[in-house]
């Protein structure tokens, strides 16, 4: 009984809820919103972002952060184009993309493990770092003549379904995610790391490689993204996907990750995706500008946060209360 | 055994402001180092490119720098308190556009009116931020990512509803001049800046809330249990933070004369280079105002040092992101380095 009531009381139960009241919603606010086409449309346009939330949750958890993501995103976009237009086949050019990702991984994990630097800065400076050096690679320019199997990969459904290609890559990445952290020794570990770095330490957990890894995956699964990313819109430009950074962060912390580490599920972040999806597919389909769009999100980072907080104060409030009820009528 | 704890207790003792002597050696070492990198930029580029020395163009590095070295003091207060302000772009956005547009519809007005106005809008939007972190108890990072989109996102609203662009000839002369007009020959943009620094400069360095600043980021808990209330220096770094931005804003308005909702977008990244490059802590409780300022002058030095070195423009965000890194790289080495001095020294005594 006891399990069950913190069951339904769990975030991840409030988020199905959410996820739950914004379908409905949709589908009052507009005709459009339950059509096949609809779904393809509102999954393929957060893929990229779902996909890079996946190691996002795993660092978080571990007590760091990557804003770096998206910048690897345009600069792996960048490279690829790049390499295609100076007439290299499609798969050297893909390989060398995902390569670079390997690469900018590597670099900010080895600042943060190796010099003991903060995650935050890091990749604040890596956020500048790969962007600017995506526009040195392609300046202003734009690569949009891809061939038709790679834009079909970005374009069009699997055969018979309604699903985008990239939502089949998410489906694979997040089961590989969900058994590494939640059924592995690497997943405990990351808990174990998140919650006190000292005492992972000393209970023999290396915690410097387990990180370096975890940079480095990162790096590579936002140079994967930058495919996807270029296969979408047919177009590598070194501008693709600025600010995604922030929209990852979001869902990972609406998901109930603890921006301290330590804490926090995928499933609760797989749920916050969705209904960062079908809210901004909502908001579109309304003619709502994007601009406006991210007041929406930006409030909904901040609240879910500050609302656990607030809600577990006022639990604090009225449990005084009670007590001082009680003892008042003991009297 | 007596004579055994007299020699470990002043030992212990010293231990303390060991560790506070060591991040003010670290960032005075910063200081002076990031000095001679100027100079020594300085001196590179004024021998290949001559007209890169007239006092001309250190007037035009001076300006260039000026908006970004107000909203960088600002941020050093956050900064300095253990926590961030990523918010920045958008509340200079924000109060940029409201100010031109009041100008705008109200040409006639009194000018210190708008100035006004400006200031206590970005001192509104600070002190959400400060609500929110230090009385809601959601992190800075959080927080002020999430007020990033959502003031963003006000101006978008704000704009829609009223006009997508304020030009500069839509607004008065008088506004405009404010980024113009000269006191005894020096622009009155780089002097207001430079009065804003020392102000804030002298508030942190001589004034007990200023020290107790640096007490709460370099160690809260303690800071808490000497009695400094913590959450009240924290909501006033970000209200100052907003205060800044708001001043920041109106300059904005007034230097390019022609904004738009996107204006200023992407701001936090230069603050946050200038500020880590001129040596304040991103963990608290180091740093200084003189530092910061310094950090923006470097970074404004370096693209004025592009521009007429003719590297692509395309070059200065990349450079900017290597500066981030350069900079804590730096000062990891430093701190290690010092560290070992001090403990040999002790050896010896």
């Amino acid at each position: 009984m006891k399990r069950l009531k913190s069951l339904l009381m769990s975030w991840e139960a409030l988020l199905v809820v959410l996820l739950l009241v914004s379908i409905v919603l949709g589908a009052i606010l507009s005709p459009y919103f339950l059509s096949g086409f609809n779904f393809y449309a509102l999954t393929s346009n957060i893929m990229e972002i779902a996909i890079m939330a996946l190691p996002m949750t795993l660092i978080i958890i571990a007590g760091e952060i990557d804003l770096s993501v998206a910048s690897v995103l345009g600069l792996s976009s960048v490279v690829l184009g790049l390499l295609w237009e100076r007439g290299n086949p499609m798969w050297l050019a893909i390989g060398v993309a995902l390569l670079v990702g390997l690469v900018a991984g590597l670099l900010t994990g080895l600042l943060v493990t190796r010099l003991a630097l903060p995650s935050l800065v890091v990749t604040i400076g890596g956020l500048a770092l790969f962007r600017g050096l995506a526009y040195v690679v392609l300046g202003d320019q734009a690569v949009s003549n891809f061939p038709t199997a790679f834009t079909n990969f970005g374009f069009s459904p699997i055969p018979g379904t309604e699903l985008p290609w990239s939502g089949l890559i998410f489906i694979i990445l997040a089961l590989v995610f969900v058994v590494v952290l939640h059924f592995s020794r690497l997943g405990r570990q990351l808990y174990a790391i998140g919650n006190n770095k000292e005492a992972a330490r000393f209970s023999g957990i290396n915690v410097s490689r387990v990180k370096l890894v975890l940079f480095i995956l990162s790096g590579v699964i936002a140079a994967l993204a930058g495919v996807i990313f270029t296969a979408r819109f047919s177009s590598a430009r070194p501008d693709n996907a600025v600010g995604f950074e922030l929209d990852v962060v979001t869902v990972v912390l609406l998901g109930g990750v603890n921006i301290f580490g330590g804490r926090g599920s995928l499933l609760g972040v797989v749920l916050a995706i969705f209904i960062i999806a079908v809210l901004q597919n909502v908001l579109g389909l309304l003619n709502i500008s994007g601009d406006i769009q991210s007041l929406a999100i930006g409030l909904l980072l901040i609240l879910s946060v500050l609302g656990p907080n607030l809600a577990r104060r006022i639990q604090v409030v009225l449990a005084r209360r009670r007590l001082a009820v009680g003892s008042s009528k003991q009297l | 055994m007596t004579t055994t704890s007299s020699e470990v207790e002043p030992a212990k003792q010293r231990g303390q402001p060991g560790q506070a002597r060591l991040l003010g050696l670290v960032s005075r070492v910063r200081e002076l180092g990031l000095l001679a990198v100027l100079l020594f930029i300085v001196l590179i580029v004024g021998i290949q490119a001559p007209r890169f020395l007239s006092i001309n163009n250190f007037v035009q590095i001076l300006l260039s720098v000026a908006i970004l070295a107000i909203v960088a003091v600002g941020e050093t207060l956050v900064v300095l308190t253990r926590n961030v302000d990523l918010s920045v772009g958008s509340m200079v956005g924000f109060t940029a556009f409201v100010t031109a547009y009041f100008f705008k519809e109200l040409p006639h007005s009194n000018l210190l009116l708008g100035i006004l106005l400006g200031c206590a809008l970005g001192l509104g939007l600070g002190m959400i931020n400060g609500l929110i972190v230090s009385f809601g108890r959601v992190p800075a990072i959080v927080a002020t990512l999430g007020t990033l989109y959502a003031y963003r996102g006000l101006v978008f609203i704000f704009a829609s509803n009223t006009t997508s662009q304020v030009n500069a000839s839509d607004v008065p002369g008088g506004y405009l001049a404010l980024a113009t007009t000269q006191i005894l020959g020096i622009p009155a943009l780089i002097l207001i800046a430079a009065v804003v620094a020392v102000i804030v400069g002298y508030f942190l360095h001589a004034s007990q809330s200023g020290r107790q600043l640096y007490a709460v980021g370099s160690n809260p808990e303690a800071a808490n249990m000497i009695g400094i209330r913590a959450h009240r220096l924290v909501f006033a770094a970000f209200a100052a933070s907003g205060l800044l931005c708001g001043l920041a804003g109106v300059l904005w308005g007034a230097r390019f004369g022609t904004v738009d909702a996107t204006n200023a977008t992407g701001l936090e990244l230069q603050v946050i280079a200038a500020v880590v490059v001129g040596g304040v802590n991103i963990f608290g409780g180091s740093g200084t105002v003189q530092g910061a300022v310094l950090g923006a002058v470097v970074l404004g030095t370096l693209e004025n040092a592009l521009n007429i070195l003719n590297v692509s423009q395309f070059w200065l965000q990349a450079i900017y992101g290597a500066a981030i890194i350069g900079a804590v790289v730096l000062d990891a080495f430093i701190t290690r380095w010092l560290q070992r001095a001090i403990l040999s020294r002790r050896k010896k005594a």
